[in-house]
């Protein structure tokens, strides 16, 4: 009686034991095939980074017509289209990550640091003129450079000049073709242009300045000015048009 | 006691001597003015004996971005620096026209100098060169350099007046064409300058109105094919 009660107890006992590994073996099975989901969801994801320009004690230009209501500062005009552009780029399923979402001062440095962290597939930094017409697309003047072990932080973005150069007319093309929602409108012109750009230098993703600037008639005269909320929603869906044939040329859906 | 005579002695000297320096104050004020004034004019209002000569401007276009040569006629000053300044106070003065296709508020001396030095040796061409991002020149990452300045390169400071950067108009695309014109005028002129920095009153500044890199040395013939200049 006791012989028998002792053996269903050790049979009970590697039971219990045996559960347990299939239990550990099924959870440690879960576990790691979340952390691999999770590792390709990160690969997966699209990420770009709005980079408001200026902010804080650096109000850069100021826009619209002097002494009219509408005048306003250009790190105001930055902030609010980012913002702008978050939600357009989020709705299309973009992770996108912004250096400022209120009015504080960054610098080049903290705002290439931000962008290299978040190992972004794009970044747009947003500027706002009222000189010139249309939208000025700028690429950082560095020449291409091969893979290195070490690349120097103020030159970093010789590694993908090339792909800011495609990016670069990947936006050219959208705004010269763009209308909304079949609508015929004119396209924006746009100039394509090369320089230094500080915070661009040092960033490790394709990277392009996109400076807004008033809509002009043949004679010069405004048609557009920069704090025209149409004009800035015209531009922002352009842009949101081309990140997503730039998403699709990185082969993702 | 002081006697009264030794008093009336002691104001009256008092009394001339505060006048006569605030006197000497003023002499030397108006010294320094005029050593000033003599300053700005020279090198920039050209003799009228001097013969004329021909300028290639390297003019700005912002609605398509890019530089256009302009050949004018211009009576010029012998010295190179002066020459230099008197291109370049021309070129910027031209924006400042009604039909300028790059505008610029109008102002008399924009540029307040222009020094031409021998372009910096070995460990200045690299720094230069990795500050510029030229890795064929720097080599990578700094490393051996390929290409070093002949002796005849010059590199031009340029200094800007104050009021210029105060009142250049704010944005990514005038700023850089300003620059960028500047330093291809002056290639186109001056040959020999194949490095551009510049100054504002004097200063090192980050920007020229918080947009154009001014920490940077600029690489004439780079300007010139990074603006699209046509030939």
């Amino acid at each position: 009686m006791r012989n028998g009660w002792r053996r269903r107890t050790a049979s009970g006992a590697r039971a219990g034991v045996g559960i347990a590994l299939l239990a550990a073996v099924f959870l440690g099975q879960s576990a790691s095939a979340a952390v691999q989901a999770d590792a390709e969801a990160a690969a997966k994801r699209f990420v770009v980074v709005l980079d408001a320009a200026h902010g804080g004690s650096d109000p850069g230009a100021t826009l619209g017509a002097v002494g009219d209501e509408a005048e306003t500062l250009e790190k105001n005009v930055t902030l609010s289209m980012s913002q702008r552009l978050r939600a357009l780029l989020v709705a299309r399923g973009f992770t996108v990550i912004e250096t400022r979402e209120s009015d504080v001062a960054l610098d080049e440095d903290a705002r290439a640091t931000v962008v290299n962290q978040a190992q972004a597939q794009a970044c747009i930094v947003l500027h706002a003129s009222e000189a010139g017409s249309g939208v000025h697309l700028f690429v950082s003047s560095l020449p291409p450079m091969q893979p290195q072990a070490m690349v120097p932080w103020k030159t970093a973005q010789a590694l993908r000049v090339e792909s800011s150069l495609k990016l670069g007319n990947t936006l050219n093309s959208a705004f010269t073709s763009t209308g909304r929602d079949g609508e015929s409108i004119e396209p924006i012109p746009v100039t394509l242009g090369r320089t230094t750009l500080p915070g661009i230098d040092s960033m490790i993703c394709p990277a392009v300045a996109v400076e807004i600037a008033p809509l002009r008639d043949k004679e010069g005269k405004v048609v557009s000015e920069v704090t025209d909320a149409d004009y800035q929603a015209h531009v922002l869906n352009a842009l949101a048009a081309a990140l997503l044939v730039w998403r699709s040329e990185a082969g993702e859906p | 006691m002081t006697p009264r005579y030794q008093k009336i002695l002691f104001v009256v000297l008092f009394v001339a001597s505060v006048t006569m320096t605030a006197v000497l104050v003023r002499l030397r004020e108006r010294a320094h003015d005029r050593l000033l004034a003599g300053a700005m004019e020279a090198g920039t209002t050209a003799p009228a004996v001097a013969p004329l000569e021909q300028v290639t401007l390297m003019v700005a276009d912002d609605a398509t971005s890019t530089l256009a040569p302009e050949t004018i006629a211009l009576p010029l000053p012998e010295e190179p620096q002066a020459r230099a300044r008197a291109v370049l106070n021309r070129l910027l003065s031209q924006y400042s026209g009604a039909q300028s296709l790059h505008p610029l508020p109008t102002m008399a001396e924009p540029v307040e100098s222009v020094f031409l030095m021998p372009v910096p040796q070995a460990n200045g061409d690299a720094r230069r060169a990795v500050a510029t991002g030229d890795s064929g020149r720097a080599g990578a990452a700094g490393g051996a350099i390929l290409s070093v300045p002949k002796n005849a390169d010059r590199i031009a400071i340029v200094n800007l007046a104050d009021q210029f950067a105060a009142s250049h108009p704010s944005g990514l695309e005038t700023e850089t064409l300003t620059v960028l014109s500047i330093c291809a005028t002056l290639h186109a002129n001056l040959p020999e300058v194949t490095e551009v920095r510049f100054l504002v009153g004097g200063q090192e500044r980050a920007t020229l109105h918080g947009h154009a890199d001014l920490t940077q040395t600029y690489l004439t013939a780079a300007s010139a094919a990074a603006s699209g200049a046509q030939p």
